[in-house]
């Protein structure tokens, strides 16, 4: 059976949970075993939905303690479920939670693990799955040489798969161990795209020359529903908050569209942003390497050329 | 207070990408080798600004490698820590990887285990996480701010929505990104220092790896880029919505 870890943040599913789960049906359909869905915590959406991405049945543990993080926890848990199901796959999303529990499910289920996982695992030779390596400059194809296989697949490189399956919730009896962390204090960014969440992504770089330049930008991401992210001299100025610098010491994304406005596009800022479908370059400088890596390119000032697409955006709408 | 920080060797931010033997090793002909970022710029340097404040802190930083892993030790070395240890074992697997430093850290008895956010090359962020498995001890990932009162930590984490402050009692493992601290440059004299500080070098545990390499590849180049004259952004949407199909 293939368990699939369904994550949470403030009582609701995550889309990259549901991602993980249509690519756990997917591997399910292929190995033709059954995939179920596993909730911990307490969740607002109706558990019977999860059937629309493939979950033939959801165990719930339901409890309210379990909705914030804590490791130790959530691994003991996560690990005794799967052992009492005799899970023999598990996937992950590898977003927050994920990456901080999914190798530790894995020592305790002694399982192989591979994380950043890209593609469908091979299974014509053994149980080989696609990384990304390299901050998504290469993949590595990895075998798993174990009875039980753990996989954290990247956020957006499946995406979501409908199977309308019928489902039915089951709930969990057992017994939550001693928390191991406090949590004191949570500070929430209101109202925003989560960056790793967006499909559409407007991001700025040192070519904007300061923040009280951002007024176009932001209105081209408004226009479009775009999430915004930004070059790391930008943050580390200050100019945009930390949680935008986007790139290989920043956060990696992959949106189905990425638009670079004044960023030249180095190497390290490339490897966060290579895994985008469609990258957008504005910049005024034609041999800007950025260029290189995109797949449309408007050379010229940001300061002109910027305000003129917002207008086409939202001309586009209303036509 | 004793710290352990892992560090790893990683190929430079702008080391050419290309295999060799058959797509089945990381081409290192040319390749400048640095201590993987997240290591030197966050979990190294917080370990070292803690010791600052308290200088009775012991840091001791490991590595897992083979004898070309020396000098970048020495580097790490060079910013501060007062010894080091390389566990002689050259393994691409996470699970081998997180065993060894499992056997260290248990003979160690460390108040505080210091990780990276991940390895800028195989981008596995699984160490902290096994460890806590592997030593049933609390694990943080993905700090941004790490503060030590007493027997206790606030950490400062990443979530989906934002940050959330957790207290948790030492013995911790906790993963570090930026936020945490700033990268600092080694100085002459801690360059000098860093020759005659111990560096241990210990034979490996018998470990299974759980995972092998088949082979590596490279993504397909970008077909080329199509530009588009500033003058006609309607024509952008429009590529936008019917080429791309992306808006
Ligand atoms: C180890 C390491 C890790 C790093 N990690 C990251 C990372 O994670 N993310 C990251 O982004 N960087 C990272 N960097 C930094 C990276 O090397 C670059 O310095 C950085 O990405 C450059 O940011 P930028 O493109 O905004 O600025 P610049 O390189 O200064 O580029 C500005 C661009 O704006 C253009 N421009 C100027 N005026 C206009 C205008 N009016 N209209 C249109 N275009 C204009 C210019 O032609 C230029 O191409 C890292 C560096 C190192 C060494």
């Amino acid at each position: 059976m293939v368990l699939v870890y369904i994550d949470q943040a403030d009582q609701q599913i995550k889309k990259a949970s549901l991602e993980a789960l249509s690519y756990g049906a997917a591997i399910a359909q292929e190995l033709g075993i059954s995939v179920e869905a596993l909730v911990l915590g307490t969740v607002q959406e109706d558990l019977t939905s999860l059937g629309k991405y493939g979950a033939n049945k959801v165990h719930h543990l339901k409890n309210e303690s379990l909705n914030s993080l804590d490791v130790k926890v959530h691994t003991n848990l996560v690990a005794s479920i799967a052992k009492n199901l005799n899970a023999t796959v598990l996937v992950f999303a590898q977003n927050f939670n994920g990456r901080a529990i999914a190798p530790a499910v894995a020592v305790k289920l002694e399982a192989g693990i591979v994380t950043g996982v890209c593609s469908l695992p091979n299974t014509t030779n053994g149980f080989v799955v696609t990384k990304t390596v390299f901050s998504g400059k290469a993949f590595a194809h990895i075998k798993i040489e174990t009875p039980i296989k753990v996989i954290a697949i990247n956020q957006n490189s499946f995406g979501l798969v409908e199977y309308n399956a019928s489902t039915t919730v089951e709930n969990i009896d057992l017994a939550i161990p001693a928390p191991s962390i406090k949590i004191t204090k949570v500070e929430k960014i209101e109202g925003e795209i989560p960056l790793t969440e967006a499909n559409l992504v407007v991001s700025g770089g040192r070519g904007l020359k300061g923040p009280e330049n951002w007024g176009i930008l932001l209105d081209l991401a408004k226009a479009l529903g775009a999430a915004t992210a930004c070059s790391r001299p930008v943050s580390d100025s200050d100019w945009r908050p930390h949680h935008e610098h986007v790139g290989q010491t920043g956060i990696q994304i992959a949106p189905n569209l990425y638009i670079a406005i004044g960023i030249s596009g180095a190497i390290q800022h490339l490897a966060g942003v290579n895994r985008s479908k469609t990258i957008v370059v504005i910049n005024k400088d034609p041999e800007a390497p950025f260029f290189k890596a995109a797949d449309y390119g408007v050379v010229g000032d940001a300061f002109e050329i910027v305000p003129k697409l917002t207008a086409a955006v939202l001309k586009a709408k209303t036509t | 207070m004793k710290i352990l920080v892992c560090i790893s060797k990683t190929p430079d931010t702008t080391a050419k990408i290309a295999f060799v033997e058959g797509n089945t090793k990381f081409d290192e002909t040319a390749v400048q080798w640095i201590i993987n970022p997240y290591d030197e710029w966050y979990a190294l340097v917080r370990a070292i600004e803690l010791k600052e404040k308290d200088p009775a802190t012991i840091i001791h930083l490991v590595t897992v490698g083979g004898v070309d892993a020396e000098p970048i030790i020495r580097k790490a070395l060079a910013l501060g820590g007062d010894e080091a240890i390389r566990i002689d074992c050259n393994s691409n697997d996470s699970f081998t990887v997180a065993n060894q430093i499992a056997a260290v850290a248990k003979e160690g008895a460390y108040d505080l285990i210091f990780t990276g956010k991940e390895t800028i090359d195989f981008n596995s962020a699984s160490i902290g996480s096994m460890l806590s498995a592997l030593l049933d001890l609390p694990f943080i990932s993905l700090a941004t701010h790490f503060e030590l009162n007493g027997n206790t930590a606030s950490v400062k984490r990443e979530i989906e929505s934002g940050e959330e402050t957790a207290e948790v009692n030492l013995p911790v493992i906790v993963s570090c990104q930026k936020g945490v601290a700033e990268q600092r440059i080694p100085n002459m004299r801690g360059i000098m220092a860093a020759r005659s500080k111990p560096l241990k070098v210990l034979t490996a545990i018998e470990t299974k790896a759980s995972t092998s390499i088949n082979h590596f590849d490279l993504p397909p180049a970008k077909s080329g880029v199509k530009l588009i004259d500033p003058e006609n952004m309607d024509e952008l949407v429009r590529l936008l919505k019917e080429e791309a199909k992306v808006i």
